[in-house]
């Protein structure tokens, strides 16, 4: 046992309180860079922009959904946030199951439960089987950082980066989704058109068309949320009282449309830059466009920026290992809506410290998930592997960048 | 309820006052500190203050801290907080018949719980029944869970987040003790109302024992009419410690209503061992637990709900400085440190054949000063870890707290 003054114990106790006070931000956690993050605001909102965000930001990551509050009975998965950890892409865990539609003519299963399978149910139920005879085809859930910037690109800049004929022979043809929209969505300004369709721009088959449509369905289909947008319940079918309010939606679509672009880390890196060059040189930047603007947006924010998603939002044929079988809208069974590679670096982050790539998380690496490319992509495959190891790590180095 | 509460609590404090007691009258009824003394007499050895030859006794305690909190950054300021009020009441109904009660008001009064209010008997010291609200004796925090007697201003997670402290059911049930020279024995065993489905449907996104205690129900009827087993042993070496091992289990799901059945019965078990001592020379106190919880899960629900769980803290208290300070005598400073750990989804993705992680780990150095053995001023440094279900980077929580706590 020490022996101490009292007046020993009071100095003691003076510094030890001073010691702590300037040791106090030493001994804080550092809030991460932001560009380490998916998570966070786009520069430039109002402050009523600003407090809708955070209200959406709650709804979207923290509210979790349980039988009292109208979960399920059959759901995927309990709230938005546990199936985009931190904002970015989900894990096979929470992998989304969607079956019975072959081709543009509509889905055949809506009666036995499609087109999403709902494979866990709260107790006292018994989930979703696939039906027989359905095929069916497996979606992670995609990161959400920078979706108002693709929101706001106009419709004509759309279709003129497409080319459904190969006009220019270049093996490239990408085409819109047209797709059927519910009644409850705004039509864009300017919005094209075709046989009473539009063009969808959000979901693996860019079978959404806007943020509204993918957040009702996403609560209507995920977690079996009720809303007055879409206001069937998943197990019966029936007409049921809306179990979250059109606010709540409404503000987790203002979250979503106002979360940033992904930050690029090390642009300046010279393996980086290299790598870069490959990209464009090698095809892949065909689809993976690296540069897109926005038209006007009610947020101004968001209003004439240019940004770098690294896609096109456009349907491309990814050829026979791709094609599980299964479609939405026009897209035929291998076509694939080009994903944006903006924040793949980070995607590990969100997914517990593992690649899981491509539509359905089959990729480990990002080198896997190039190798697994065919269709339209098979030449830009095939310029990859043709390069020497250290142009395909910088190749590989300059997308974990993005 | 709540008002009614309150009502009986200011008359109670309010006609004491009135009445002007001389406080020559007041007895306070010394805390015995024995070596026979084992957490199972917890809830009967605190400072009570008693009126002339009155039957009735009365004490509590208070805890208030300070703190500053950052989570990866961001902060929400400095925060000062009154944890809770805790009143306690006991009466000798007749020679070997006594009850004690025991309210708790959390968060100014946003809870207020009857965490205790029991008539114990006393048939022989092997044999005694206990019925009325009881305190599961699963691990020792909930039965030892005074603020005064922790140098920390936070409660340990495992011991509020997995078992859940404090946990109180109506129930009755039996307990007693032994000794012999160098050892002294103790049991409890009650059977309670129990736990509800809200362990696997609730807002926390994962099984949590303590979502069922906002089923305040609870006191009035069975969930499910099956009743919940709690047991503990414990040993004590009057020179060594005490070990206790402790085992509360039950069936929490609605199996069946109105006579038809509606799911197989599914149970919940939790196993938990602890230990305290102190060792000679030096003093130092070493105080922990350890618990596993098995949760049956029904076959197609998420796995973001654990079926296993586990978790336990170990606190180290040293005095460093004994002596009269500030009049005080016999005060004592102490230095701490707490480490914890709750895994509460321990298991492996179906998918990907991967670690299921959700668990958060703690470390708590503390200095505390403590007047009487009764009061006590803490600072804490507290650092957690959280991982989610995923086990994507940490975040990191950290800052500062600053407490008293004190009987009354």
């Amino acid at each position: 046992m020490v022996y101490i003054s009292k007046k020993g114990i009071v100095t003691g106790s003076i510094i030890a309180i001073i010691s702590l006070l300037i040791a106090c931000e030493k001994l804080m956690p550092k809030a991460p860079a932001d560009d380490s993050i998916l998570d966070g605001p786009v520069e430039g909102l109002t402050p009523e922009q600003s407090v809708q965000f955070l209200r959406g930001d709650v709804a979207f990551n923290d509210e979790v959904f349980t039988p009292e509050t109208g979960l399920g009975p059959l759901f995927v998965a309990t709230s938005c946030g546990t199936c985009h950890a931190g904002d970015g892409k989900g894990h096979p865990f929470t992998t989304l199951t969607r079956f019975g539609q072959t081709d543009s003519t509509g889905n055949k299963f809506l009666d036995a439960g499609g087109p999403q399978l709902q494979h866990r149910a709260i107790y006292n139920y018994q989930p979703e089987q696939i039906p027989a005879g359905a095929t069916f085809s497996k979606f992670m859930p995609p990161a959400n950082t920078g979706l108002g910037f693709l929101d706001a690109v106009t419709d004509a800049d759309l279709l003129a980066l497409a080319d459904p004929q190969d006009l220019n022979g270049d093996g490239i043809s990408g085409k819109p989704n047209w797709i059927t929209i519910p009644d409850y969505l705004a039509i864009r300004a300017n919005a094209a058109i075709q046989n009473g369709k539009y063009i969808g721009r959000f979901g693996k088959k860019a079978a959404a068309y806007d943020l509204l449509h993918q957040t009702v369905n996403a609560y209507n289909q995920d977690m079996g949320i009720a809303s007055a947008y879409e206001p069937y319940d998943t197990y019966n079918h029936q007409e049921v009282d809306p179990e979250v309010s059109n606010q709540t939606v409404i503000d987790v679509v203002v979250y979503l449309k106002t979360l940033k672009a992904p930050i690029q880390r090390t642009p300046g890196n010279p393996d980086v830059q290299a790598g870069k060059k490959l990209f464009t040189q090698i095809g892949c930047a065909k689809c993976h466009i690296p540069e897109m603007k926005t038209g006007a947006s009610s947020i101004n924010a968001l209003s004439n920026k240019t940004f770098a998603p690294y896609t096109d939002l456009l349907l491309h044929d990814m050829g026979t290992g791709l094609d599980d079988g299964y479609t939405e809208g026009t897209a035929t069974t291998a076509e694939w809506r080009t994903p944006p590679l903006w924040g793949l670096g980070l995607s590990r982050n969100s997914q517990g410290g593992q690649y899981f790539l491509l539509h359905d998380g089959r990729a480990k690496s990002i080198e896997e998930a190039i190798l697994l490319h065919g269709g339209e992509a098979h030449q830009s495959k095939d310029h990859f592997q043709q390069l020497s190891a250290a142009d395909k790590a910088r190749l590989i180095k300059f997308l974990e960048s993005l | 309820m709540k008002r009614s509460l309150l009502i009986t609590c200011c008359c109670l404090i309010t006609s004491s006052l009135l009445a002007q007691i001389d406080p020559e009258l007041l007895r306070r009824i010394p805390v015995k500190n024995d070596s026979l003394q084992m957490n199972m007499d917890a809830v009967y050895n605190r400072p009570f203050l008693q009126v002339g030859k009155l039957p009735v006794a009365i004490g509590g305690y208070a805890e208030a801290n300070y703190q500053y909190l950052s989570e990866n950054g961001v902060s929400e300021g400095h925060q000062f907080q009154m944890r809770r009020v805790t009143l306690f009441l006991s009466s000798s109904i007749s020679r070997r018949i006594k009850f004690l009660t025991e309210l708790e008001f959390e968060d100014g009064t946003k809870e207020i719980n009857i965490e205790f209010a029991s008539v114990d008997v006393e048939f022989a010291p092997l044999f005694n029944f206990r019925g009325g609200i009881v305190m599961n004796p699963i691990g020792s925090f909930n039965q030892n869970h005074d603020g005064p007697k922790w140098e920390f201003v936070d409660r340990p997670i495992s011991a509020t987040q997995l078992l859940p402290a404090t946990w109180s059911n109506v129930g009755f049930g039996l307990y007693g003790k032994k000794f012999t020279t160098d050892w002294v024995y103790g049991y409890e065993v009650y059977l309670t109302n129990g736990f509800d489905d809200k362990i696997i449907a609730n807002t926390e996104n994962r099984t949590s024992l303590p979502a069922s205690k906002e089923n305040k129900e609870r006191f009035e009827e069975s969930f499910n009419g099956s009743p919940l087993l709690t047991g503990k042993f414990a040993v004590r070496h009057r020179k060594v410690g005490e070990v206790g091992l402790s085992y509360m289990g039950g069936v929490y799901n609605k199996f069946k209503e109105d006579g038809i059945v509606l799911d197989k019965k599914r149970r919940v078990d939790v196993v938990a061992v602890d230990f305290n001592s102190t060792l000679p020379v030096l003093k130092t106190f070493i105080n922990g637990e350890w618990s596993w919880t098995f949760v049956d899960l029904p076959d197609n629900y998420t796995e973001q709900f654990g079926s296993k769980q586990r978790g336990g803290f170990i606190d180290i208290v040293q005095p460093i400085v004994r002596k009269r300070i500030f009049d005080w005598d016999n005060a004592v400073i102490n230095i701490a440190l707490r480490a914890e750990y709750a895994d509460y989804n321990v298991g492996k993705f179906k998918q990907t054949g991967g670690n299921i992680y959700d668990h958060v780990a703690a470390i708590v150095p503390a200095i505390s000063f403590r007047p009487t053995a009764q009061m006590v001023f803490r600072a804490n440094y507290r650092h957690e870890w959280h991982r989610d279900l995923l086990g994507n980077p940490a975040t990191r929580v950290a800052g500062f707290q600053i407490g008293i706590s004190t009987y009354f």
